[in-house]
């Protein structure tokens, strides 16, 4: 039972996206939330591969009613800027120390639209629009949460952050650990990457890999909008400083989410769609583009199983270990660059650890090493496409 | 100020209070004038005549006497190598410090760069953890970890040490808009340097204070030299206290504790009501940048030595002690042997203190138990107390409130660079 239940996908009252081919999304969720266990427990873990933990305050009405009752609780529809909305809105009513940062964020409601409305409930102090100096103002932050407040900063494009890069590394990552644990930096620092619609080299820039080596900070990359506002209200909550990468061109995914509050963990990846061939580790926009090929895939008789690793900062090598074992193919799809990105890391993390249960060298595909041209054509090309990720399994399962 | 003090042992304690008895008086207050008139931009200066007493006069010599004798020491102990990497001392600035302290609460908060040591000290910090901090043992105030740039002390409002010149300011400013946001009615001082002053950030953040009207004051604690290079070298305009334009701006005798008193107690009353302010302290440090520069490349011995006979702070102190016959000659040399007596006591415990355990380098990364932050919200425990959680295997069960949950395992493995508890856990 156990075992059938830890390749559940999705199982969560949440219904499946548009493109996702997911058998068992339906799936019964068990009214009680459970926490993953690392260890080999001693009462079996309910749930092996997701944790989802879920207040429920009719847990005695939901109790009796099971299964039956979890499937058909609706849940409301929204896309994923709204999603990120939501989160943020439940972790500030909940504490008053949350606070947002950033540029255009009040009065204009987010260049994205994802802090809409809160200006006018919390305030100009609580909902802050900073001029144009990233460095300060994520300075500004740090030095805030020093005290006790939970700042959130929005980059209005991720590659704006790089400005603050100092503050990041050093300030955010390294207090805790140079004053001796005395401090703690329970910031949150988010905004859109990744390459979007013809924006040009500047503003298409993923920024994983430049902060994946700052010790001390958490990185995670939503893609759905369940995950985007569990994620969101998790890196709030969380006493360590976490980047979340969104992306430009998820802003507008659409899908059901539950109407009850969830926060979901940092540190897992998320099984998209268990298989038995090949492992596809992918995150962010990618995700889509690797379901997108599965379809393809799955039409020619492949298997593929899909995690989307969420967690770039540090890796969940457990999710990850367990279907490299099943497996024994690993490809990776990332729209990070080439060199010394996040696929890099990922290969050779799993080359260390689980070297013995490859029968392929792990293949990792990503965008390439050029700045974002502008053409449209060019554009495409440097990143990864489906085509080229159907290729991909095709030959490493020959 | 008078943290250093309490910080003696009985028999000082009973001294002082000797040398004030002896002498008939307590706290019969006593003006004092500063040096030089306060200088102003966009701002009336506050009056050059201070308030002070007694104790206060022989308590500044006192403190301002140990700083120096601390810096002293850890000039020695840099020699002998027991204090590695950067060094930057303070000698001569601690006027700056001092005078600061007595103006203010320890709800106040006191930011600075890589210069942290006798601030550190002025918030309360013990002579033993600036020393084994220094030296890197285990009692030091950030553990070893953190190192000479690195000085915190949490309950005293100091928020260090750090080592990225100019990056500290928008820090300071964070701090003043927590202040703010907690509407609390206490002020940060966010210190920098001549060198500092031409940072971008700096001016970014105090756009940012200006705007927001941040309880911030901006210190500038010019010493004239950015490590090598003479300030009318780096700046085009090294009229520091003028820099903010909008931003009203004093300029204050770095090198006496009373006009800097003055100075931050007018500053901390102005930032209350009206948003930030720049102070410039004109003062100098008799060493070079740090341990690494001798100091005497891009100055003459004579610069050097004319400040020390002609400006030097604990000089000033100890003339308008004897001018106002508050102790001896002979007392204040006392002074200064238990002041000695104490940094070497200190010192040879930190030289005791031992080095850190091998597992304190993958402690403090990350805040532990971070993984578990959800099972937390769950069980709905005091979220202050987050942090500190330290997470065991555990099965609890409530049954109260509408809200029945089953904790299984929590997650407590450590992430980070140490794998192998990672290894561990896989089947």
């Amino acid at each position: 039972m156990a075992a059938m239940l830890r390749s559940v996908g999705v199982a969560s009252a949440s219904f499946p996206l548009a493109d996702h081919s997911n058998k068992l999304s339906t799936f019964s969720v068990c009214s009680l939330p459970v926490i993953r266990s690392e260890r080999s427990p001693i009462s079996d873990p309910i749930r092996g591969t997701r944790m989802t933990g879920k207040v429920i305050t009719k847990a005695v009405a939901a109790q009796a009613e099971n299964a039956a009752s979890a499937a058909s609780k609706p849940g409301h529809e929204l896309l994923l800027f709204e999603a990120l909305r939501e989160g943020l809105e439940e972790e500030m009513d909940r504490d008053p120390r949350v606070c947002v940062m950033g540029e255009d964020v009040g009065h204009y409601g987010g260049s994205y639209k994802v802090t809409k409305g809160l200006a006018d409930k919390y305030g100009d102090l609580r909902v802050l629009d900073t001029p144009i100096a990233e460095n300060s103002f994520t300075g500004m932050a740090v030095g805030a949460a020093m005290t006790g407040l939970r700042p959130i900063v929005e980059g209005m494009n991720m590659g704006f952050l790089l400005l603050a890069f100092n503050q990041i590394s050093d300030n955010c990552g390294m207090l805790h650990y140079t004053s001796g644990g005395q401090f703690t930096i329970p910031t949150v620092i988010r905004g859109p990457g990744g390459v979007g619609r013809q924006l040009g080299a500047e503003h298409s820039q993923r920024l994983e890999s430049y902060f994946q080596s700052i010790p001390g900070i958490q990185m995670v990359a939503c893609s759905t909008p369940y995950n985007a506002k569990g994620l969101m209200k998790a890196a709030i909550r969380s006493e360590n400083p976490v980047v979340l990468f969104e992306h430009v061109l998820l802003y507008n995914l659409k899908e059901r989410i539950p109407d009850e509050e969830y926060v979901l963990s940092l540190e897992e990846a998320e099984m998209v769609r268990p298989g038995e061939h090949v492992t596809i580790l992918t995150y962010s926009r990618m995700r889509y583009h690797v379901m997108q090929a599965a379809k393809t895939l799955v039409n020619k008789g492949y298997d593929p199983e899909v995690i989307d690793i969420r967690s770039l900062k540090p890796f969940d090598l457990y999710t990850i270990g367990n279907s490299v074992k099943k497996t024994h193919r690993v490809i990776i799809v990332e729209e990070c660059m080439r060199t010394g990105g996040i696929g890099a890391s990922l290969t050779a993390a799993i080359n260390e650890n689980f070297h013995d249960y490859l029968d392929a060298p792990i293949v990792c595909l990503s965008s390439q090493d050029v700045p974002t041209p502008y053409a449209g054509t060019l554009e495409e090309w440097t990143v990864v496409q489906p085509a080229q990720i159907v290729a991909a399994v095709e030959q490493i399962c020959q | 100020m008078a943290q250093l003090t309490r910080r003696t042992t009985a028999l000082q304690k009973t001294l002082s209070a000797a040398i004030l008895s002896t002498r008939h008086l307590s706290t019969s207050p006593i003006t004092v004038e500063t040096s030089v008139p306060f200088t102003a931009h966009n701002i009336d200066p506050p009056s050059r005549s201070v308030e002070t007493t007694p104790q206060e006069l022989l308590t500044f010599y006192r403190d301002m006497a140990l700083m120096r004798r601390m810096e002293i020491a850890a000039d020695s102990l840099y020699k002998s190598k027991l204090i590695r990497g950067f060094c930057h001392l303070y000698d001569g600035q601690e006027a700056v410090a001092v005078g600061m302290e007595a103006a203010i609460t320890k709800k106040d908060c006191i930011i600075t760069a890589y210069r942290d040591h006798c601030i550190f000290l002025g918030r309360g910090g013990t002579l033993l953890e600036a020393f084994a901090e220094l030296m890197g043992r285990k009692d030091g105030c950030s553990k070893g970890k953190g190192g000479s740039m690195h000085f915190y002390k949490k309950e005293g409002g100091f928020y260090g040490g750090h080592g990225i010149v100019g990056a500290q300011i928008p820090l300071g400013c964070g701090l003043a808009f927590a202040q703010k946001y907690s509407k609390d009615e206490n002020v940060t001082f966010a210190m920098y340097g001549d060198g500092a002053a031409n940072q971008g950030q700096l001016f970014e953040a105090l756009n940012m204070a200006a705007l927001w009207d941040l309880p911030a004051i901006l210190v500038c604690e010019n010493n004239h030299y950015g490590m090598g290079t003479a300030e009318w070298r780096a700046a085009k305009s090294p009229a520091y206290y003028k820099r903010g334009d909008y931003v009203p701006g004093l300029k204050v005798d770095g090198m006496d504790a009373f006009a800097v008193k003055q100075a931050c107690k007018f500053a901390k009353e102005h930032a209350l009501k009206n948003g930030p302010i720049i102070l410039e302290m004109d003062t100098y440090r008799y060493h070079g940048h740090s341990m690494s520069d001798p100091g005497s490349t891009y100055r003459t011995r004579d610069e050097i030595s004319g400040v020390r006979q002609e400006r030097d702070p604990i000089e000033r102190i100890r003339k308008l002690i004897l001018s106002h016959d508050l102790a001896t000659e002979k007392e204040l040399k006392d002074t200064e042997k238990e002041v000695r007596k104490e940094v070497d006591e200190a010192i040879a415990k930190a030289k005791e203190s031992p080095l850190p355990d091998p597992s304190e380098l993958f402690t403090n990364v990350y805040v532990k138990g971070y993984g578990v932050e959800l099972n937390k919200s769950l069980l709905e425990l005091d979220l202050t107390n987050l942090s500190r959680f330290s997470v065991e295997q555990s099965l609890v069960l409530f049954s109260n409130i509408k809200l029945t949950l089953l904790v299984i395992d929590c997650i407590s493995q450590s992430f980070g660079a140490d794998r192998k508890e990672l290894r561990a856990v896989l089947p």
